[in-house]
């Protein structure tokens, strides 16, 4: 029943400078009932997907276009609030060339060999898709043109659309898509490479403010997340890990909790040595307590009641305090490794008019989504069905498999709006965990953590410290820089997951003498990715020091950050750069647009008339593929140091198109206050092995009181957009620390900012 | 033990523990899944529903305390004039990301506005700072709130 396919090997963008290739396939088949159905796959290149793309590939029914003209679109990603479950379809839409209101967006089953890959992390969505889904629409345009012109028996050339609706332009004939979809079913599958495309101009969906598909069922409360999922005969339950990480259960007053009130029963999950599956610490199965009950009021209150002795396991002994003195005797030992080095730094601190140390550090950080972590399972006759707010499904379904020792094709997962992801979701230990008790209970289970569990068992942005020394000519320009880092190691011995520091981290490659060196303290905590990992973190510690740089010199922090940018040219990626998609070079013009846009649009140069006490900072940083430059307006109370954030600026430059402004400024707006909520007062703090934290009054996030304005300002550049989710968030951390300074001639080189180191008065 | 308690207009009796929040009940025990959990503490906001009119934390509200209080949750604000139009609002603003705090902030909201058509910004940050969003969306939830109450603001709309 498929027609054809086309190979897209290598498709450049119109647009200059996208050096972007990717193979889409495409096919087409009747759907019943008279329809079109179009087959989509856009594989990543380095995802490991046994994917069958091409000839003979399994059909996904990506888009499907009905008699009524009512187009179904799949959405193939997660969605836990960034969007693409809007975006993405709009790509196809805009090119198909049908009326946004006719299309109704579904979520795709979870199936990476038909639908390629599927997650949600990176800000990778836009990049990834912007070319091959435009692509698809189009060529269902043409086949539906060609369908029409067929039975006119015209040229498709003389044929144009609009909104759903073939029109033969000499005679003013019109067809509908919907009359059309049964004919070009039959009809080939143009070449993907070949099809054209839309001249901008003529968009009528992308850059349009369009409202999230599901925000109508938000606004009614329709249950949608994956906390509201209910299947048949389900039960509720908790679980209670060691507080320690990877602490063993001992015992445990079972007994006693399985004679409460409503709970089924209680029971000991072993930790799984999934290790021997290749499976990583954060997503192991770990030990703990199982507790599965008539609702989940019941499970929770025997919670509070559960005693286990648990083997608390070597990682008793970290604390923050521990790992604060270790980092300040790593700082006088030699650094362990070298991770960047180019030019020679000692010569050019040595001839240095001006030579400049600092200690910088930041602190561990918990992703806390709206949603607590949760998972509903079901094991029945050796098929195991879930539903998960994941970010990353496919890979929880591999883990389930290999946990639960049954073959991965016995395993359906069906993703489930995510209350908030941030990273959290990446990994799917709530999945397995869910998985497991459901298996033991012999009954659906609806797992869901408490607050606390979610605060203390997550994995961690992990905290860090740097010692700067930096050299200043007599210019007052940068000419040498060094950064030793003492970061934290994984079970390899290694960077632990997002501790790290990369080649591409400024001023590296912007002038000539850098070197990056690191120590490694193990940890032995899981830590990973937190929206915009790495750069959340080293954003705040390089960006500030610049500011500091940039004083020591007398000179504006702007126009300091503009000698750093140079001349425009792009500085090529560096190697292993490409690990998801081939990326493009770093564009220094790009830097210096985005820092002119937001000096020009925060008053930047009059910024000396504010009153005392109040002041503005400025920070660049360039993050999954976005420039963005950002400038904090923050005033401090001289009494009790207490911070507050005037308003923010931001410019960003992610190419050519917003494609959804309402979904891509709430994006920005949101990852510059998720940036101030970190550095205002978030710390996950250890002491005997033990989270300090627990709920939101020691772990707080920004409130409607402490929320400034955002003002998003794009800079338009002929480049392929891409993602939003991430890149607005690293500098408005640094732009706030800075803003701080200039209010207060206090430099804030510890996170989360103390009001007590702020007082003056 | 058994209580008769009054949601959305209709009395529903539920057979629970004294202490079992009214969130769990509306959740668990009537399928209302639009009150949310959060942080179980009275410290989000996400289970925000109406009592009496009064917005009130559901997680920590016993259902021995309701008594024959009227419960109105997001399910049944849009009957209400101005729960439609902050739904109205919410859309037109396009105010949510992932969305789980919105019943919260609906919630929240629409009982400002009940009470105060014309809000300053200083009561919008009383009325609505008990309501945490982590995706930080309280850029549009304030504009949105003005719009709702016909007052000037700048973010963008749909056209
Ligand atoms: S869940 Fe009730 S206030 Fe957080
Ligand atoms: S929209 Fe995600 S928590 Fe508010």
């Amino acid at each position: 029943m498929t027609r054809e396919h086309a190979l897209l090997e290598s498709a450049p963008d119109t647009a200059a400078g996208n050096t972007v290739s990717r193979r889409a396939f495409l096919a087409a088949s009747a759907a019943a009932g008279g329809g079109l159905m179009l087959h989509l796959t856009v594989p990543g290149t380095a995802f490991a997907v046994p994917s069958k793309s091409g000839p003979g590939a399994e059909l996904n029914a990506y888009i499907r276009i009905a008699p009524d003209g009512i187009v179904t679109i799949a959405a193939k990603n997660p969605e836990m609030g960034q969007g693409t479950k809007t975006t993405l379809p709009m790509l196809i839409a805009e090119e198909l060339d049908v009326d946004w209101k006719n299309v109704r967006v579904e979520m795709a089953p979870v199936d990476m060999q038909k639908y390629g890959p599927q997650f949600a992390g990176g800000s990778f969505s836009t990049p990834m898709n912007w070319d091959p889904l435009r692509r698809a629409g189009a060529a269902g345009r043409q086949m539906l043109v060609t369908a029409a012109a067929q039975t006119w028996g015209v040229s498709p050339s003389e044929c144009e659309t609009s909104a759903g609706v073939v029109r033969h332009k000499p005679t003013g004939r019109t067809l509908k898509y919907g009359e059309l979809a049964a004919r070009a079913a039959k009809l080939p599958v143009p070449d993907l490479r070949t099809v054209s495309l839309k001249d901008p101009k003529d968009f009528r969906i992308i850059g349009k403010f369009t409202g999230g598909v599901d925000s109508p069922a938000i606004v009614q409360g329709k249950p949608m997340f994956g906390i509201d999922v209910t299947v048949p005969g389900m039960r509720y339950a908790v679980f209670q890990k060691c507080p320690v990480f990877g602490g063993k259960v001992v015992s445990a007053n079972l007994d006693e909790i399985q004679s409460l009130p409503g709970v089924r029963k209680a029971f000991i999950v072993r930790a799984n040595d999934a290790a021997a599956h290749g499976i990583t610490n954060v997503d192991r199965l770990q030990e703990g307590v199982a507790i599965v009950a008539d609702s989940w009021w019941a499970a929770n209150k025997a919670l509070q009641k559960l005693k286990v002795k648990w083997d608390e396991g070597e990682a008793v002994n970290q604390s923050t305090a521990a790992f604060e003195k270790r980092a300040a005797e790593l700082f006088r030992e030699a650094p362990q490794k070298t991770v960047h080095k180019e030019g020679d730094v000692d010569a050019a601190l040595a001839s240095a008019a001006k030579v400049l140390e600092a200690t910088y550090s930041y602190p561990f950080i918990a992703h806390a989504p709206m949603e607590p972590q949760n998972c509903t399972a079901q094991v029945r006759d050796g098929k195991v069905e879930i539903w998960a707010p994941t970010q990353f499904p496919a890979n929880g379904r591999t883990l389930v498999a290999k946990t639960l020792g049954v073959d991965e094709s016995d395993v359906t997962v069906h993703m489930v709006r995510c209350g908030g992801g941030f990273g959290r979701r990446l990994s799917n230990d709530y999945m397995v965990e869910a998985a497991w008790i459901a298996r033991e209970a012999g009954e659906p289970v609806k797992l869901i953590w408490t607050r606390q569990q979610d605060i203390q068992h997550g994995f961690f942005r992990p905290g860090g410290f740097h010692h700067f020394k930096a050299g200043l000519d007599a210019n007052g320009k940068l000419v040498g820089f060094r950064d030793h880092f003492v970061s934290f190691s994984g079970a390899d011995g290694d960077f632990a997951n997002s501790a790290n520091i990369t080649a591409t981290e400024q001023p590296a490659r912007l002038i000539p003498n850098v070197e990056f060196v690191a120590s490694l303290m193990p940890l032995n905590l899981p830590t990973g990715p937190l929206r915009a990992p790495a750069s959340n973190a080293l954003a705040f510690a390089f960006q500030s020091f610049f500011d500091e740089l940039a004083h020591a010199a007398g000179r504006d922090p702007l126009e300091f950050l503009l000698e750093l940018a140079g001349e425009p040219r792009v500085i090529p990626p560096p190697e292993g750069a490409n690990r998801f998609m081939p990326v493009p070079g770093f564009d220094t013009g790009r830097m210096r647009g985005v820092l002119e846009l937001v000096a020009e649009k925060s008053d930047w140069a009059n910024r000396k008339s504010l009153p005392k006490g109040t002041g503005k900072g400025i920070a660049f940083y360039y993050s999954h593929l976005g420039y963005f430059a950002e400038v904090v307006q923050a005033t401090v109370n001289p009494k009790t140091g207490f911070v507050k954030v005037d308003k923010v600026w931001v410019a960003g430059d992610v190419g050519s198109h917003i494609i959804n402004p309402a979904g891509g400024i709430n994006q920005v707006q949101g990852a510059a206050l998720d940036g101030i909520s970190e550095a205002l007062g978030q710390a996950i703090t250890i002491e005997r092995g033990r989270v300090v934290q627990s709920n939101f009054h020691d772990f707080p996030l920004l409130r409607m009181n402490q929320a400034p304005p955002v003002e998003v300002h794009f800079r338009i550049t002929p480049n392929p957009p891409t993602g939003l989710g991430e890149p607005a968030l690293p500098p408005a951390v640094p732009a706030l620390c800075n803003a701080i300074f200039a209010a207060t001639g206090k430099r804030v080189r510890k996170l989360p900012i103390d009001p007590a180191e702020l007082r003056s008065a | 033990m058994a209580y008769t308690i009054n949601v959305n207009g209709t009395s529903r009796t539920v057979d629970v523990e004294a202490d079992t929040p009214l969130l769990w009940v509306l959740r668990d025990t009537l399928d209302l899944k639009g009150a949310k959990y959060g942080c179980g503490m009275g410290l989000c906001g996400a289970c925000t529903v109406h009592i009496n009119g009064t917005p009130t934390r559901s997680c920590i509200t016993p259902i021995s305390m309701v008594g024959d209080a009227q419960i109105t949750t997001i399910e049944a604000i849009g009957e209400t004039e101005v729960g439609r139009r902050v739904q109205q609002a919410w859309l037109e603003l396009d105010v949510m990301q992932c969305g789980y705090c919105q019943a919260g902030q609906i919630m929240a909201a629409t009982a400002l506005l009940a009470s105060n058509p014309k809000p300053t910004d200083q009561d919008i940050d009383d009325a609505m700072s008990g309501n945490l969003c982590r995706c930080a969306t309280y850029t549009r939830i304030r504009a949105a709130i003005k719009h709702a109450a016909g007052i000037a603001h700048s973010e963008p709309t749909e056209t």
